[in-house]
């Protein structure tokens, strides 16, 4: 029908070229980030908040939190960025094999982060940190120690839930590269979803410090 | 001349073979259809359908209010009725209103491009839009929600017994479907213009719809945290917004307000882009300072981030926090007064056809201006602490969403129905509905500024006998306006069968839109067309006598 659409076919139909099916893809998750930073945002502020209303209690809570696992993940989650940016470049090489690889290693360490999440997750319920679940607070103002971790757990668990999701990309996009649907300059589903999962990346650096270091000096 | 035009456009009378509606044909090709064009069609059919539901909501409130008793509907009922009202047509007909029909329909022709960015992304926005409307639905036939449209905690949270998280539900699911919306446009705009289309030469329907675009990104998701905290908190007894915890219920207000502010000009930036297009067409003039018009509309798009607070002045908001929130929301007014001046200064001069689309775009320039200048009363601390919560603000907004934004939604509908059908509407009976809806509307809403001042409060079924003569006069007002949606529901159906074939323009109207036949082939246009000068070149004096299309 258009020239261009024969040439390369995966080329969606409303595009003239390459370039600008690419284009649109990147702007188009670019702007997916701008809204998720305010999903985020909502949550961010309530911590802004009451961190600011609460600060005693809040780094009296925030020094139960484990920080070596906390630090863990953040150092996986920063490694996991890198192999992803090794994958994006992979994709543009037209490295088959290799972009596999390394789509499913930064699958593999988004699942060392989830793993060591839960493992987080269940020592914080053995020590009575979940709110309504036997939270338990020995000291001042056990109220508004409940709301820092309730604003924890919604954080890391909507977060958790982003990694999850990005997880489930990987797996598919390396299946689908496995098939060579990435080849001859196709790599704009590779690329849109490693701005996707630096954005989560990111979130977790902001969240790190946040709710892990305030506590410590 | 004039004879020269009618043979014109007798023979452009035809309906072309083959376009987007008869390329294919059957249910399947509808539900799985990516035309954005087809897509446009199924939201139409879709917020209609909530149209109706919530216009049944607002006449069962109408009659309770005939009386001063309450006598039809018991306190509790109305109190779900004006919850069901306010939802369905905030969320779920004046937001994807304009944007998702008109919108899907006519950027991409407008700008000369085939399809939307995501042509995939804009079928699924209307898939989860019609899940989140069913949820509401659901919410609403298994007994309602009592909590207002504005669920306010800890209200909403802890004391209401009603469905309010199978509700919020589907209003954070039917969110989703505003973002892909914005996003898709957003996009669309920015990389898919004909060649030689600049920024500068867009149509100003375009400015307004990337400016909305702007909003629904950027605060949607706000509200979509904000009811998902909201609900969490319902569920577990336990977040950020609990009191028990130290939480403060205002933090729900302003998260929330921080995107329904916003969200009142996603109801009526995309109104303005239609009038802009509607009083240049119909005066034959270029539009009077054209970059001032694109700059305003970006202008409340930022600016409406910043005036959030306005709705919490009697909320123990601190004094200065109110003055600054006052000041910002008076900054409102300019880019909105610019709009105004600059379509009247349009008019003059110019070759006037006082045709459908026209009468309902110069009603929507008075009844904006009445809704927007009374704002400014609200915006005013003094004068809010006394009218808050009464029938004056209930007028203010209405003037504004259905004197502005549905008066614009029915202009651009007859504007276009042209385009999107290959038909013309019954012109006359066109004006007649337009007149009556005008009638119908001051009618229902002038006396309740009265009321309001005079101190009747919003959200009560009975009040005190004085205050009846008003809402005598409110309530006879709704059937008229009622009357004035009927018809073209009515007409519209008929031409889609009797209506006269219209041609590619039966207006003479520039826009690349025009240029290609009515219906428009899948595609829209046979070859990608090229931009070569600035938007509107209109000339009055040569359209003087210019035979428009009538039936």
């Amino acid at each position: 029908m258009h020239s261009t659409t024969a040439a390369a076919p995966f080329v969606h139909e409303q595009f003239d070229d390459i370039e600008q099916q690419r284009k649109a893809a990147k702007l188009g998750m670019w702007i997916f980030l701008a809204t998720e930073v305010l999903f985020f945002g909502g949550l961010f502020l309530g911590y802004t908040v009451y961190r600011f209303t609460y600060g005693h209690v809040f780094v009296q809570a925030s020094r139960k939190l484990d920080v070596v696992i906390g630090g863990t993940n953040t150092a996986v989650l920063l490694i996991s960025s890198l192999v992803m940016a090794f994958s994006v470049r992979a994709s543009q090489l037209d490295q088959r094999r290799r972009l596999v690889g390394l789509l499913l290693g930064t699958a593999v360490l988004g699942c060392v982060f989830m793993s060591l999440k839960a493992v987080e997750y269940h020592k914080d319920y053995v020590d009575h940190l979940v709110p309504r679940l036997g939270f338990k607070w020995v000291g001042a103002d056990p109220g508004n120690a409940e709301l820092f971790y309730w604003i924890y757990f919604a954080m890391t668990g909507l977060h958790a839930i982003h990694v999850t999701v990005g997880i489930g990309i990987l797996v598919v996009l390396a299946m689908l590269a496995w098939r060579g649907r990435f080849r001859n300059g196709n790599y704009n589903p590779v690329e849109i979803a490693g701005l996707y999962w630096h954005f989560v990346d990111i979130v977790w650096v902001f969240l790190f410090p946040l709710l892990y270091l305030v506590g410590h000096r | 001349m004039k004879t020269a035009t009618e043979i014109d456009i007798q023979t452009e009378g035809e309906m072309p073979r083959l376009h987007y509606l008869n390329v294919e044909i059957g249910v399947k090709s509808w539900l799985l259809t990516t035309d954005h064009k087809r897509i446009g069609i199924l939201y139409l059919w879709t917020i209609l359908v909530f149209f109706l539901i919530a216009s049944v909501a607002a006449a069962m409130m109408r009659i309770e209010l005939l009386t001063p008793q309450g006598d039809f509907v018991t306190n509790e009922t109305y109190n779900k009725l004006f919850t069901i009202h306010g939802v369905l047509m905030v969320w779920f007909f004046l937001i994807p209103s304009i944007p998702t029909v008109l919108g899907n329909f006519v950027i991409p022709p407008m700008i000369g491009a085939r399809d939307v960015a995501f042509p995939k992304l804009n079928l699924l926005s209307w898939y989860i839009f019609v899940a989140g409307g069913a949820l509401t639905l659901w919410a609403i036939i298994h007994g309602g929600v009592d909590t207002g449209w504005t669920f306010y905690t800890p209200y909403s949270t802890t004391y209401a017994n009603s469905h309010v998280i199978t509700m919020a539900g589907g209003v954070f699911v039917a969110g989703f479907s505003s973002i892909i919306t914005g996003m898709n446009f957003m996009t669309t705009i920015h990389k898919m213009r004909a060649p030689g289309l600049t920024w500068f030469r867009l149509p100003l329907f375009i400015w307004s719809m990337y400016a909305t675009s702007v909003i629904l990104v950027l605060a949607t998701p706000v509200l979509a945290i904000t009811l998902a905290v909201m609900c969490v908190e319902r569920i577990w007894g336990v977040g950020v917004f609990d009191p028990k915890l130290g939480g403060d219920p205002i933090l729900f207000q302003h998260m929330f307000w921080f995107y329904s502010h916003p969200a009142v000009y996603i109801m009526i930036l995309p109104g303005m882009g239609v009038i802009s297009e509607l009083i240049t067409c119909f005066s034959r003039k270029r539009i009077f300072g054209y970059g001032f018009v694109a700059a305003a509309s970006m202008a409340i798009a930022v600016l409406g981030f910043l005036v959030w607070g306005h709705h919490m002045f009697v909320s123990g908001q601190s004094v200065y926090a109110g003055m600054v929130f006052s000041i910002l929301s008076f900054l409102v007014a300019i880019p909105s007064a610019i709009k105004v001046f600059n379509w009247t200064a349009t008019l003059h001069k110019g070759s006037i056809y006082f045709t459908t689309p026209m009468l309902y775009a110069l009603g929507f320039i008075g009844l904006f201006t009445i809704g927007g200048m009374t704002g400014l009363f609200l915006a005013t601390l003094a004068v809010d602490v006394h009218v808050h919560d009464s029938y004056f603000v209930i007028a203010h907004f209405h003037y504004i969403m259905v004197g502005g934004m549905v008066m614009a939604f029915m202009g651009g509908l007859h504007y276009w129905w042209p385009k999107i059908t290959g038909r013309l509407y019954p012109e006359f009976a066109g004006k007649l509905a337009a007149m009556i809806t005008f009638l119908g509307f001051n009618l229902t809403f002038f006396p309740q500024f009265i009321l309001g001042y005079l101190g009747m409060p919003r959200r009560y079924h009975a009040y005190p006998p004085e205050f009846q003569l008003f809402n005598v006069l409110s309530t006879a007002g709704a059937s008229i306006l009622g009357v004035g949606y009927l018809l073209p529901l009515i007409y519209f159906l008929w031409s889609l069968k009797f209506g006269r074939v219209a041609g590619p323009n039966p207006w003479r109207a520039t826009g690349l839109e025009w240029q290609t036949p009515s219906p428009p082939p899948k595609h829209n246009f046979e070859k990608t067309p090229t931009v070569t000068e600035r938007p509107y070149g209109y000339s009055p004096e040569e359209d003087v006598d210019l035979h428009l299309a009538s039936i």
